[in-house]
């Protein structure tokens, strides 16, 4: 297996874009994009995630397998939240004789 | 047959004596055992309570003990039998001891995290059983908020605590597996000639990895919540308590298929041996386990349908746990298709085998009654829920857990059990079995609710019937105790492969030596193929 | 073929069969070990999601109590920690001994620096009666218990990422001692790299933790 060592330059301009992007959410935040402002702020979250996982834990080097478990915990936590939050939302729909 | 004491060659029983050698074990073997023992225990603690708690229903008025006392026997009984015996039982036990040898490989790929976990269990049993002994816990082993957050009373936190500590247990034996299966195999082992039983310990791993820590956090917000009534599930405070039954059971629902997947790689084994014919389909089977796994995840709503739950949620989570049930049901065909035409042998652990097939069937279609939104109304929170899940629970997984003990005793130990008490025993098991649980399908139909220990006179005959089930399984399970023990000392010395299977674990000897291959095995051949099993050995290449 | 008994070290175990395929498990071992993680958090991440789609206005106040620039500076701090935990795993790469220890400490010298910065918001917090209990107030509202909520989860979250981050410096100075000692090269540096993902684990928490904490509607204020 060869082992892949970034360069100090890649390392540094990825955290240099972090630093930035960090910058950018905090200052986005108080442009008012009403509903639009968490699915910008959550973009930016995970294009950092990615950024982090990509480059600083070598997951852009790593073998099919490592990408795999890592979407697929991603996946996972999705069916947490999505499923819950769609019976939370969806309470009130359907009128029941009685209730 | 020989029953002489032979001076044996090493073996991983006698490699090493002393008790530091056991406690400080990195060898899979050992720590399958120590699992035993240790699982074994909590077996018959549970099932002290179980005892209690059918002693209590043979009257309507419940004068044995208090409702409180009651509701902590119930409580205990669900909280020891799942969380420290049926989680662990196959993988900790079975898993442990056979995973690497069927692949080929000289051990899991992280020994000593394997010990890690057993001690995490003990650790965990100790502080539930401290719970238990300090004046035990009254909310069910379910914990629904707000009684266990805001009203209950009792070792709510000690008894959360050991369920957080066996929950990593359970964890790292899912990432060991994991690793193993992925790196380990021998040459020529690829994922399609592993054994089934492999497959199912592997999408067992795959569940145990995503859905206990979501147990882990939930029990933490429980603990936050009782202790600084911080309002997450409390209405008062704007909290929904109903979220905590989401958190609690996207776990505790696949939990169950944690419970009965490595069951169903249990059964594969012996179905297969005991036929001596391959498995009918072994990719489906295969490709059902992890559909298990996978779908498994998605039902976790229908433990929902009566809480305040949304009646759209409540429909697709109904959908779904429909679907869920056709990779189980497929396995039980595949199964049953195995047994056709196969040379069939009524050895102990077949008896097992069978017994699952049909108690896990049906317990399986009771699953889909209760499924079914307009039934559970009815049905929910009664004993025919109580009835469902003990089908698949003891009916099945238990059965199966017998019979992989059975199956697996010779290669483990070196010795046989007797077989004519073996088949005395798996019978009263499987007749004490129905008496106990058939009579609670009726009683939950009729309105008996779960968790109650005071019931109208009409149902007490049905109760007495039940209790004395109870007690026909109890004599059922003390038996193998009783001549399993008789038999370290006394049993027939077993070969390398008395009952002619399949699978590398047979190749080497009873009891497997301490690195449990001489050489490692290069694997050119499908599992299950009986031309290369010649009378009781195996040819190898 | 037979694969033989080998004498056991720390880069090939007795139970591998080749150093590289005990990196590989080890790795692998650690992504399943980050991915039940994922779960752990995602339990909380759950709730929070679930609370601020049903109270939004009233997290949005609450949320608007928090200082964001100590927070972005804070995840500025996590974010050069991240960097200087990868360069020690690329020296380590190297080899260089003295670069890994140059850059462990660094990495958990800002740690520390979060940390603290951390217990001052918490202790900002407790000032103006923001922690969740009987003196609990928020100004603005009258639907307390919903605030207390955002509160809660706030201390749960941000507490459970500092329990990590504690473990994490734990760990930092026990490879520290280790590379000190020369136990790891260039070719067995696998311990080091376990770490970093760890690190780096804790980090991305942390970069879902603030936009979701401290950035809710603040362009009201």
């Amino acid at each position: 297996m060869t082992q892949h060592i970034d360069s100090v330059k890649t390392y540094a301009t990825v955290w240099v874009v972090l630093l930035f992007l960090t910058a950018l959410t905090t200052a986005v935040a108080h442009v008012d994009l009403g509903a639009f402002s968490v699915v910008v702020a959550l973009t930016i979250a995970v294009i950092k995630m990615l950024l982090v996982a990509l480059f600083f834990m070598h997951v852009r080097h790593s073998n099919q397998l490592t990408k795999l478990v890592v979407l697929g915990g991603l996946l996972w936590l999705a069916i947490l939240i999505v499923f819950t939050l769609a019976d939370v939302f969806t309470r009130g729909w359907l009128s029941v004789p009685g209730k | 047959m020989n029953t002489a004491v032979l001076p044996q060659r090493e073996n991983y029983l006698n490699a090493g004596h002393g008790l530091k050698s056991w406690l400080l074990t990195k060898d899979h073997k050992r720590i399958a055992l120590l699992y035993l023992i240790t699982i074994s225990l909590f077996f018959a603690l549970g099932g002290v309570f179980a005892t209690l708690i059918r002693v209590e229903l043979l009257s309507p008025n419940g004068h044995l003990m208090s409702s409180d006392t009651y509701n902590k026997m119930f409580t205990m009984h669900g909280v020891v039998m799942i969380f420290f015996f049926l989680i662990p039982s196959i993988p900790a036990v079975f898993g442990n001891f056979f995973l690497p040898m069927m692949i080929g490989a000289r051990d899991l790929a992280f020994p000593r995290i394997n010990l890690v976990s057993w001690y995490l269990l003990v650790i965990g049993g100790a502080l539930a059983i401290f719970a238990m002994v300090a004046g035990g816990v009254d909310t069910g082993w379910t914990f629904y908020t707000p009684y266990s957050t805001s009203y209950s009373n009792t070792w709510v936190i000690a008894t959360a605590l050991g369920i957080f500590v066996a929950g990593f247990s359970s964890i790292l034996t899912g990432l060991n597996f994991i690793v193993t299966v992925h790196r380990m195999r021998a040459p020529g082992m690829t994922w399609f000639r592993m054994p089934l039983f492999v497959w199912a310990h592997y999408a067992t791993a795959v569940i145990q990895v995503l859905g206990t820590p979501v147990l882990a956090a939930t029990l933490v917000l429980v603990f936050c919540e009782r202790v600084f009534h911080i309002g997450l599930f409390d209405p008062a405070l704007g909290g929904d308590p109903v979220l905590f039954q989401h958190l609690f059971w996207f776990y505790s629902h696949p939990a169950v298929y944690i419970m009965v997947l490595p069951a169903m790689g249990v059964l594969s084994e012996l179905v297969s041996t005991f036929s001596r014919k391959p498995v009918f389909g072994y990719k489906i089977v295969a490709f059902s386990s992890v559909a298990i796994a996978v779908l498994g995840f998605l039902v976790w709503g229908h433990h929902l349908f009566v809480s305040g739950q949304s009646l759209y949620a409540g429909m697709v989570f109904s959908f779904l746990s429909f679907f869920v049930a056709i990779p189980s049901a497929i396995k039980v065909f595949n199964w049953t298709a195995t047994l056709y035409k196969g040379s069939i042998s009524y050895a102990t652990p077949m008896l097992y085998a069978f017994g699952f097939i049909g108690l896990f069937t049906i317990g399986g279609l009771t699953g889909l009654f209760v499924a079914s939104l307009g039934i559970d109304v009815h049905v929910t929170d009664t004993y025919f829920v109580v009835a469902h899940f003990h089908y698949i629970m003891v009916g099945g997984a238990i059965m199966a857990y017998m019979g992989a003990l059975h199956f697996w005793w010779p290669k483990m130990t070196g010795r046989m059990y007797p077989e004519g008490w073996a088949k005395l025993s798996a019978l009263i098991i499987f007749l004490g079995f129905n008496l106990t649980f058939f009579p609670q399908f009726i009683l939950g139909y009729l309105g008996m609710p779960r968790r109650y220990h005071t019931y109208p006179d009409e149902f007490q005959v049905l109760h007495v019937l039940s209790t004395a089930g109870a007690s026909v399984l109890a004599v059922g399970y003390l038996m193998p105790l009783v001549y399993f023990m008789w038999s370290l000392r006394y049993g027939p010395v077993a070969g390398a492969n008395p009952w002619g299977a399949t699978g590398l674990e047979w190749q080497t000897a009873s009891p497997p030596p301490v690195h449990n291959f001489d050489e490692i095995p290069v694997v050119t051949g499908d599992a299950y193929d009986y031309s290369r099993v010649v009378g009781e050995v195996m040819e190898v290449g | 073929m037979a694969s033989e008994a080998h004498v056991e070290t720390l880069a090939l175990r007795e139970q591998f069969d080749t150093a590289a395929q005990q990196k590989d498990a080890s790795t692998l071992g650690m992504w399943i070990f980050l991915l039940t993680e994922i779960m752990f958090f995602g339990g909380m991440f759950m709730m929070y999601t679930v609370y601020r789609a049903v109270y939004p206005n009233v997290f949005g106040l609450a949320s608007s109590t928090l200082d964001e620039v100590i927070g972005a500076v804070n995840t500025a701090v996590l974010l050069c920690s991240s960097f200087t935990m990868v360069l020690a795993v690329r020296g380590a790469q190297l080899g260089k001994r003295r670069t890994v220890m140059l850059f462990l400490v660094l990495t958990i010298v800002l740690g520390l620096v979060f940390l603290g910065v951390k217990g001052f918001e918490w202790n900002q917090k407790f000032q103006e009666h923001h922690v969740p209990g009987p003196s609990f107030h928020l100004e603005g509202t009258a639907l307390q218990g919903q605030a207390q909520l955002f509160f809660s989860l706030y201390f749960a979250m941000t507490g459970l990422h500092a329990v990590h981050m504690v473990i994490g410096c734990g760990i930092m100075l026990f490879l520290l001692w280790k590379t000190y000692q020369g136990t790891y090269t260039a070719e067995y540096y696998t311990p080091i790299d376990m770490g970093g993902l760890y690190w780096h684990f804790v980090d991305v928490i942390w970069i879902f933790l603030f936009p979701l904490l401290y950035l809710i509607d603040r362009h009201l204020k």
